[in-house]
């Protein structure tokens, strides 16, 4: 068993390396269904990272009237917190808002020099809010309409963290089922390449075949190394289309890193094990899988 | 061993003009460790008949027994195992072209499951028998047709088989070599594997002094121990 296991690989591999120009095809294409998988693979991951970034972000911010003291604002902030929806209250002091105004703009001449015109500082002191989860920041808008400091508050602000994550999913999701039904093509055309691909090497071998079958070769003894020819095929595909995925998260990790909060080289290597696997599974199940159907269709013995 | 009963093999014609009789009700036996000849003009029916005993086609009628099994009644995945039991020498060698001679002899063994270690032991013996041991490494297309007969020899020996079943071995050889080819198919019989040759050469036959079986339109007009080829 263990013999025969050996030497259908080892006819497999020689089929394989003597069609390697004939394999060409259908290694691109079959690189190309793994890279699309892999593409989608890595959608998930990369939404997540997405929505908690827009996650971090503030839900309300409470702005004070002009006189409004601190001291009041305070006691406002220990109200708000004990609140169950809210997950965190931030003070944002005048001073504080009117830095990082500044910070914020600092080439922009014209802003600063309009503030120099206000002659004093017209920002407000605010207590940003973060809900727990970012759809109920609507029942912390409720309570705070309710509540005894209400006279202190100048404006109530949300920023509405809910359509973007909404946003977020829906394109998520919209990529993903066209990369689906494009796998899925791109898959259909993979494997009738690779199937046309061990049919040819079939053809070619026609007169070998018979021989092969006078001198007693069983059934699988002239089939297997067809089937493990396609299973080449797939493998080298996949360690090829791991390759390119490697080369691209370490290309593109800074441009990315500049655009959101993401570390793509690094999300890539936390993953690098698994997808090699997945790579693999895939290359050579459309490997195997079409070589098969060849060789049940081409090779009858 | 081999027995062939009221076998027939008629090709259907593909113009209507009446159909081909390649072999019209012939029946013998052959026993274990016996030298057969089989001779007969062209088309007198001695390929269909060994194509018959390889069940690479099926009769018309009649059957044929090896070893009490009719092979016309085997399953397709028992046929390897009754092939693997005979060694089948082709007039056009049938040998692998992307082998070379020690490949094309191991090849066999690698279909029975032999060990790696008996291919290696096993190949150089019958490449010495044959007297190829110098052209191990060489590829079909740079041997000659005497060298090529020779390999398949050895493809059909190499396993030890109950039966060689030789088909024209010696069609394309001048008389040199043929001699050579038929000392050896001699040698074989003599080490205890019975041996069906197909020629039409009558030099060969009579130098031999074995039975002879002559076919002359597909049947049987002469069945002879220690025959001769008359035509």
């Amino acid at each position: 068993m263990l013999i025969s296991l050996k030497r259908t690989i080892k006819t497999g591999w020689k089929g394989f390396s003597r069609n390697m120009g004939l394999s060409f095809a259908t290694i691109f294409v079959m690189i190309m269904v793994i890279l699309m998988i892999t593409f989608l693979y890595f959608l998930g991951p990369v939404s997540e990272i997405l929505i908690s970034d827009v996650k971090q972000k503030v839900d309300v911010s409470v702005y004070f009237k002009e006189d409004a003291d601190e001291e009041n604002i305070m006691k406002a902030k220990a109200e708000i917190a004990k609140m169950p929806d809210v997950k965190e209250v931030e003070y944002v002091s005048k001073e504080e808002a009117l830095e990082t105004f500044l910070n914020n703009h600092k080439g922009d001449s014209v802003l600063i020099e309009s503030l120099t015109e206000v002659g004093y500082n017209p920002f407000l002191a605010s207590l940003n809010i973060r809900a727990q989860e970012a759809f109920n920041y609507e029942n912390i808008t409720k309570l705070l309409d309710n509540n005894p400091f209400k006279y202190l508050i100048e404006k109530v602000d949300y920023n509405q963290r809910k359509p973007v994550i909404e946003k977020v999913y829906a394109f998520a999701a919209g990529i993903n089922k066209t990369g689906i039904v494009l796998s899925v093509i791109l898959a259909a055309i993979a494997g009738i390449i690779a199937f046309n691909t061990i049919r040819i090497a079939i053809h070619n071998s026609s007169e070998e075949l018979s021989i092969m079958r006078l001198v007693g070769a069983s059934n699988w003894f002239v089939r297997g190394p067809f089937l493990m020819q396609g299973m080449f095929i797939g493998f080298v595909s996949a360690l090829i289309a791991f390759i390119i995925a490697f080369l691209s998260a370490y290309t593109i990790n800074s441009k990315v890193g500049a655009v959101m909060n993401l570390n793509a080289f690094e999300l890539f290597m936390k993953h690098a094990f698994r997808l090699l696997l997945i790579q693999i599974a895939v290359g050579i199940g459309l490997g195997a899988g079409s070589s098969l159907i060849a060789v049940r269709k081409y090779l009858k013995i | 061993m081999i027995s062939i009963r009221n076998l027939s093999k008629i090709y259907p014609s593909r113009t209507g003009s009446g159909a081909a009789i390649a072999l019209d009700d012939v029946s013998f036996e052959i026993q274990e460790k016996e030298f057969v000849s089989i001779v007969g003009k062209s088309g007198a029916g001695k390929t269909t008949l060994l194509k018959l005993i390889l069940a690479e086609e099926a009769p018309t009628k009649g059957e044929v027994f090896f070893d009490g099994q009719n092979v016309h009644n085997l399953r397709k995945n028992q046929l390897p195992a009754l092939r693997q039991r005979i060694g089948m020498i082709f007039q056009d060698y049938k040998l692998f072209s992307s082998k070379n001679t020690y490949e094309n002899v191991a090849y066999v063994l690698e279909v029975i499951g032999a060990r790696e270690d008996d291919i290696k032991r096993n190949v150089p013996e019958v490449l010495e028998l044959v007297g190829l041991t110098d052209r191990a490494e060489n590829f079909p297309s740079e041997l000659s047709g005497g060298e090529k007969q020779r390999v398949a020899i050895a493809r059909a020996f190499i396993h030890r088989p109950d039966v060689i079943l030789a088909d024209e071995p010696t069609g394309n050889l001048d008389p040199y070599n043929t001699s050579d080819i038929i000392k050896l198919l001699a040698k074989i019989n003599k080490l205890g594997t019975t041996v069906v040759l197909s020629t039409h050469d009558k030099e060969v036959i009579n130098g031999l002094g074995k039975r002879v079986i002559t076919l002359d339109q597909g049947r049987i007009i002469r069945d002879e121990e220690k025959g001769r080829f008359v035509l």
